[in-house]
């Protein structure tokens, strides 16, 4: 891109970031695909827990089924892995029972947006406290490829050989309708900023959403003739994304077709776990 | 895939056997949700479809509760229909298939075993159609890629036969059969064309001449006769099995019945098991016959209806037996073929001792040995006259 997405500037991380003390070391090597962008997102994710200061008792990660949810396995905190499409409602019964937890719920698009799509609309509308990461490959990875609700019309699946003829969803703009406070979007290329992004959703009081964009080279790269993995980050997330601070200054035809990347929405409504305890104390009270 | 083609035999997975099969039967409708170990099956079949080597609308959902529910809609409209799945995926499809079944829809699934989270594992148990056994569903159990073919074509006559109509599951173990590849014989696709027919259901929503409905409200003045119709034609299937079984082996060359007897005829004791099991089992009968012992296996090929006078009249003369299940009912009484076979003894004017052994769960193998090992058991109860142990888990 000749505009390149400059973000601003950054502290240099200067000493090297120790991921062991959040890792399960017993439980690597993971089972990634060489090339998957699900590494960098989770040491982005550990990054951000790190500057959040939770203690690790304090955080809780909930996953369903599918190759990002494979996280919890390999991270040392509470851990969670439940069924395919149901991490959000485990989580909710977490946050309810134990609100001083911080749970954060790594999924992907096909076991949020699919499978757990009604879970997904109605945790958004509830704004329970809980920190979503939606890792969006288009593509279901673990079962082999079939195409999924993000998978972009006319690309190629195993279950659609001709092109996908399915509209596909946009995480960010449903979660936005749905009721999210706040709603944002990063990319396993840009992983500065999406430690940044997912530090601020952790801090949101509400639902936080963060659409990932992420490659699966191993199918969707595949099949889509996409040279390499790298070939497959420039595209989709590097030239496939502009920053929401530069969408202003941009030709529209620079803006045309790509997704935003930044917070997208965020706004202060009631969170659904305070709202609970409040009412009980004022009914308490009543009597 | 394909390996070798030689004299009508070829190399196949249990997978892509079954999307062969389900090539060759053309259905209507097929709406499937991918899931380990069986997505190979709907992945073969979509590439038929996309090909145009089939008819069928092929409708990939969201869920597996979705994928049901499309066949349900597709199957009371009027259409042939078949899926796949496994583990999860059945287990989020139980609320409608009590549907299926209770709406007197033929549909076909091939359930590919793997055993029920948690903890999540991928590997073969039957967790997942034993949880299924009372849903209504006419349940066939497969020990190779070529039974797991040959049951696919029939499940297809037996569920849509007028006296049954009830919807048919085809099971076979996941990994140790679907992924595995075995010399399979290949019918012609005009032969299974012929052998199936075309589908016309007597009643259906897309009939504007003789409107009619499905599922409707039923309160105590009328509910339990559908139940007890349903009941009927469940037990009624197994005449239907058997006879599709003839005409099959008639047309074909391979003979089914209920199940499969393995050097029972003089055994004093014998193993129940089903599926890909059953093969490592007849391994250790051949072994102990060698030795003179008289030993033999039992792999009963339909489990639902259960085939109970003939299963005791098979085991008739036999002291000893073992029923070996690859699923815990976590009744405390062992698994749930165990107590079928038992029960179905209880008749019996000499009861051979039964007991209930629990192995293979999540994947684990399940050896030669293993077998031998309660071979011996068995031998020892002949000996003694007593169950010492009534139930426990091998393979551990």
């Amino acid at each position: 891109m000749s505009a390149p997405a400059a973000p601003e500037k950054k502290e240099k991380i200067s000493v090297p970031f120790d991921y062991n003390k959040y890792l399960r070391p017993n439980k690597l090597p993971h089972i990634w695909c060489p090339g998957c962008g699900h590494g960098i997102v989770l040491k982005a994710m550990l990054r951000a827990i790190d500057k959040s200061g939770f203690s690790k008792d304090q955080i809780c990660v909930v996953s369903g089924i599918g190759c990002s949810s494979r996280t919890p396995g390999y991270v040392d905190f509470n851990t969670l892995h439940t069924l395919h499409g149901r991490a959000l409602s485990f989580a909710t019964g977490i946050k309810l029972a134990k609100p001083e937890l911080k749970v954060i719920v790594v999924t992907g698009d096909g076991d949020a947006l699919a499978i757990g799509g009604n879970h997904f609309i109605h945790t958004c509308r509830r704004n329970i406290d809980l920190t979503v990461l939606v890792f969006t490959n288009a593509i279901y990875g673990m079962t082999g490829g079939q195409y999924s609700p993000t998978t972009p019309m006319g690309s190629q699946a195993t279950t659609s050989r001709y092109g996908s003829i399915e509209k596909p969803f946009d995480a960010c703009e449903m979660a936005k309708a749905s009721g999210a406070s706040f709603v944002a979007r990063g990319t396993a290329y840009h992983t500065l900023e999406l430690e940044k992004t997912i530090h601020e959703a952790i801090m949101h009081k509400g639902t936080s959403v963060v659409d990932i964009i992420d490659a699966c080279p191993t199918y969707f790269g595949r099949m889509n003739k996409y040279k390499s993995a790298t070939h497959m980050m420039e595209v989709l997330e590097k030239d496939g994304t502009v920053s929401v601070k530069q969408v202003d200054k941009l030709p529209p035809e620079k803006v045309q077709g790509k997704f935003l990347r930044g917070v997208l929405h965020k706004d202060e409504r009631p969170e659904y776990c305070e709202q609970y305890a409040s009412l009980i104390m004022e009914k308490a009270k009543a009597k | 895939m394909a390996i070798t083609m030689t004299k009508g035999q070829t190399g196949l997975t249990g997978n892509a056997a079954i999307a062969i099969a389900m090539k060759q039967i053309d259905p209507d409708v097929c709406a499937a949700y991918p899931i380990t170990p069986s997505t190979a099956v709907i992945e073969d079949f979509s590439s038929f479809v996309a090909d145009g080597k089939v008819t069928t609308e092929l409708i990939t959902v969201e869920s597996e509760h979705s994928a049901m529910s499309a066949c349900i809609g597709a199957s009371a409209a009027g259409a042939r229909v078949m899926t796949a799945t496994s583990s999860q995926g059945l287990a989020l499809m139980w609320e409608m298939l009590y549907i299926a079944s209770g709406m007197r829809l033929p549909i076909i699934l091939t359930n590919v075993n793997r055993a029920l989270s948690a903890p999540i594992n991928i590997h073969c148990d039957h967790s997942d159609s034993m949880g299924a056994r009372d849903a209504g569903w006419i349940q066939l159990y497969s020990e190779t890629v070529q039974e797991a073919y040959d049951n696919l074509i029939q499940a297809v006559r037996i569920a849509e036969d007028k006296n049954v109509l009830l919807p048919a599951m085809v099971c076979f173990d996941g990994f140790i059969t679907s992924h595995a590849i075995e010399n399979i014989t290949l019918l012609e696709d005009e032969e299974v064309k012929k052998f199936v027919g075309e589908y016309r259901a007597d009643r259906y929503l897309l009939d504007t001449d003789r409107p009619s409905t499905y599922g409707a409200m039923s309160l105590p003045d009328v509910y339990i006769e559908f139940k007890h119709q349903q009941s009927q034609a469940m037990a009624g299937a197994k005449d239907v099995v058997v006879e599709i079984g003839k005409e099959f082996g008639r047309k074909f060359g391979r003979t089914y019945g209920l199940f499969d007897s393995y050097r029972l005829e003089d055994a004093e004791t014998a193993i129940v098991i089903l599926n890909s099991a059953a093969g490592t089992t007849k391994v250790a009968v051949d072994e102990l016959r060698k030795q003179g012992k008289k030993v033999g296996a039992l792999r009963p090929r339909l489990f639902r209806p259960f085939p109970f006078k003939e299963i005791a009249g098979e085991l008739s003369h036999v002291k000893a037996v073992a029923v070996l299940d690859r699923v815990d009912s976590m009744s405390g009484f062992g698994g749930p073929l165990f107590n079928e076979v038992r029960s179905a003894l209880y008749d019996n004017e000499k009861r051979p001792r039964v007991f209930s052994r629990i192995y293979g769960l999540g994947g684990r193998d399940y050896k030669v040995k293993d077998a031998l090992g309660v071979f011996g058991e068995l031998e020892k109860v002949v000996e003694t006259g007593k169950v010492e142990t009534l139930q426990k888990y091998i393979t551990l």
